[in-house]
């Protein structure tokens, strides 16, 4: 299970995105992508040393997949997502401060600090999780889609899972009643080879996820999860036709993740030479090399986007030191809402 | 005033106008299951209810409870009323991830910003001679779980009245209908509406023993108090209609004045409904009780199928007689 996955972008896709000012387009990618690599740099710099605590499953190497898809996504539309989440929910809009906050536990973060790592949510932007059970995210994205289909509302609901959900009993329930009943949702498979340490080979009867999902009758496509702007395209392609009535579609999101399942995880299951292999691929890197040979960006304008989001992260860091812990006299809210008198 | 008019009914159709009700005064309600709809619900519950309100709102779904009950979740989520039916409590098994790691925790998970007003009812229970795979008592299960209000409807009064007010809950409302009471008949005022979910009820009122039951064992109960009272016993009986929030002041009040208690339970004995019931007893009333609490619950066995044993298994009539004249002495 070495060496990159060709997968092609579905036909018919354009090679451009964008509008009509590319650089400014793919600076906006670039930055996104930046954006969610400094932010989990840094929390492997905080959980090293004993600032946050839990599980915290980092997405490096599969920034490409959140913000490729984001693009194709209005504000109106939903996500529901998995405990590898920190990406989705920035790339959704979640304040970096509200985000960082919630890796502290502390009132001022996403979950009123709840939560944690694994369940980031933000109701305002319909960012519905942070789930973390494997394949437990996709009944509730069906069933958003069911509001929507039946408030008559052309909104999309984007479900992310990995490739180890595939193999759950809800992944199947799931796309057999999605596509039994239309739902307008973009099912979003971030493939990257590993059901935490167990190869995809060892995990999938059929290897190939696309057409596991073409079997439920809907359309399915492969797509380099390692190139945004193909992500993009797909998504884009994707998500209208799924608002537009088409029933859900399938992406599967070939990705690679680059650092270790969680913070706890020795990677004893892989080589190292996989993963450098893999890291020749890095989605900034081939980004930044595309906008370089565009003429698109400097090195002056690339410390500089850094610099600004390294700051953004430390201001973030501060106020979250900086902010409440709950009282522990609040222990036992949020079980039960608030009832009507 | 003349009083509203009363009309014969059945347990059934209490619970299917109840459903009808709802479906005609809020539009995001719709009833998804298991043939709901064609079938008209493996109980007949929802019996007719396709032709009046269509496809779209009278789903039948796939066998696949945990993509149904999870769609029911996040159709709540999305602004919908969503009743869920599942056939039977051990069905829901196939559903319990969504029912404990979504429906009853997203609230938390999410700081407060997401609550899930959905309802969900199944049948539950034994007493038909379907063996072990469609006759358990899980409701004290779902009963151990933060985040839930479970609902046990034992009278024609609650079956019809529960459902609306359930569906006002901002939090997800499991509503568990013993598949023995359906056929029950008795006399429903033509008036009968919402009634609350917070308390428990005295069905009878005694002074010698507190019988508390819930649910299916609500009629034994009763009729063990008709045939006490022949023997000069005076039984309270409780029922408890509510199984969390567990309102226990209700039977804790009964206890301090009667002296003795004895519970009714159809689940297992150990870790039981009826554990947590006695338990709070002792924790709370230990000093005026006049005999050790009595339990009548189901042997520990799987439910057989022979009418014989499974009679056995099952808290019956004698047994809980038997218990409150322990109890009193």
């Amino acid at each position: 299970m070495s060496g990159r996955p060709q997968a092609a972008a579905p036909d018919g896709i354009q090679s451009s995105a964008g509008g009509t000012q590319p650089g400014l387009h793919h600076r906006d990618l670039l930055r996104q992508m930046l954006l969610i690599r400094q932010f989990e740099e840094k929390c492997v710099e905080l959980y090293s040393a004993g600032e946050i605590h839990g599980f915290v499953h980092l997405y490096i190497g599969e920034e490409a997949v959140a913000v490729g898809v984001n693009q194709a996504l209005d504000p109106g539309d939903a996500i529901v997502s998995t405990y590898r989440e920190h990406g989705h929910a920035l790339v959704r809009g979640v304040p970096v401060e509200s985000v960082m906050a919630e890796m502290y536990g502390k009132t001022t973060g996403c979950s009123h600090g709840r939560g944690g790592s694994m369940h980031l949510f933000d109701a305002a932007r319909r960012f519905y999780g942070g789930n973390a059970i494997v394949g437990g995210g996709l009944p509730l994205a069906i069933g958003l889609a069911l509001a929507d289909q039946m408030r008559g509302q052309a909104r999309v609901t984007a479900c992310f899972f990995g490739d180890g959900a595939v193999a759950e009993g809800e992944f199947h329930e799931c796309l057999n009643l999605a596509s039994l009943w239309d739902l307008p949702v973009l099912f979003c498979c971030e493939n990257n080879l590993y059901a935490m340490g167990t190869p995809l080979a060892r995990e999938q009867a059929q290897t190939d996820l696309a057409v596991r999902a073409a079997s439920y009758g809907m359309p399915s496509w492969p797509v380099d999860g390692m190139d945004v702007i193909a992500v993009e395209q797909a998504a884009r392609r994707a998500a209208e036709a799924v608002r537009s009535g088409g029933g859900p579609h399938f992406l599967e999101l070939r990705t690679y993740r680059f650092r270790a399942h969680s913070m706890y995880d020795p990677e004893r299951y892989r080589d190292k030479a996989e993963i450098d292999e893999w890291k020749r691929h890095d989605p900034i890197d081939a980004l930044v090399a595309r906008m370089r040979e565009a003429g698109e960006i400097s090195d002056e304008d690339l410390a500089a986007i850094g610099a600004e989001l390294a700051s953004q992260i430390s201001d973030a860091v501060e106020a979250a030191v900086a902010a409440p812990v709950e009282p522990v006299e609040d222990l036992t809210r949020f079980v039960y809402s608030p009832r009507p008198s | 005033m003349t009083a509203p008019s009363a009309a014969k009914t059945t347990y059934r159709e209490a619970m299917r106008a109840a459903l009808r009700e709802a479906l005609q005064r809020d539009e995001r309600v719709f009833l998804m299951g298991e043939d709901v709809g064609r079938y008209g619900g493996c109980f007949a519950v929802s019996l007719g209810l396709l032709e009046e309100f269509g496809p779209e709102r009278i789903r039948d779904t796939p066998l696949s409870e945990s993509a149904f009950v999870g769609a029911g979740i996040g159709a709540a989520l999305g602004g919908m009323r969503p009743i869920v039916e599942i056939m039977t409590v051990n069905f829901s098994l196939l559903a319990l991830d969504q029912i404990l790691n979504n429906a009853a925790t997203l609230l938390h998970m999410s700081g407060g910003q997401i609550s899930v007003p959905l309802v969900i009812r199944m049948t539950t229970g034994a007493g038909r001679q379907l063996a072990a795979q469609h006759s358990h008592s899980l409701e004290g299960w779902y009963a151990h779980i933060p985040g839930l209000r479970i609902l046990a409807p034992a009278t024609l009064e609650d079956a019809r009245g529960m459902l609306w007010t359930a569906l006002g809950d901002p939090d997800p409302v499991l509503i568990f209908e013993h598949g023995s009471l359906y056929p029950m008949a008795g006399m429903l005022s033509a008036d009968a509406g919402a009634v609350d979910i917070d308390s428990a009820a005295t069905r009878r009122p005694g002074t010698d023993v507190t019988l508390i039951a819930y649910g299916g064992t609500l009629g034994k109960a009763m009729a063990a108090a008709d045939e006490l009272s022949g023997d000069g016993i005076d039984a309270e009986v409780i029922d408890l209609r509510t199984l969390r929030p567990l309102d226990d002041a209700t039977f804790l009040a009964s206890v301090r004045r009667t002296h003795r208690a004895v519970i009714v339970d159809e689940g297992w004995r150990s870790g039981s409904l009826s554990a947590e019931v006695s338990a709070r007893i002792m924790e709370q009333a230990f000093y005026d009780l006049d005999a050790p609490v009595e339990r009548v619950c189901s042997a520990e066995v799987p439910m057989p199928y022979p009418r014989h044993l499974e009679e056995a298994a099952l808290p019956q009539v004698p047994g809980i007689v038997a218990a409150a004249r322990r109890a009193v002495g």
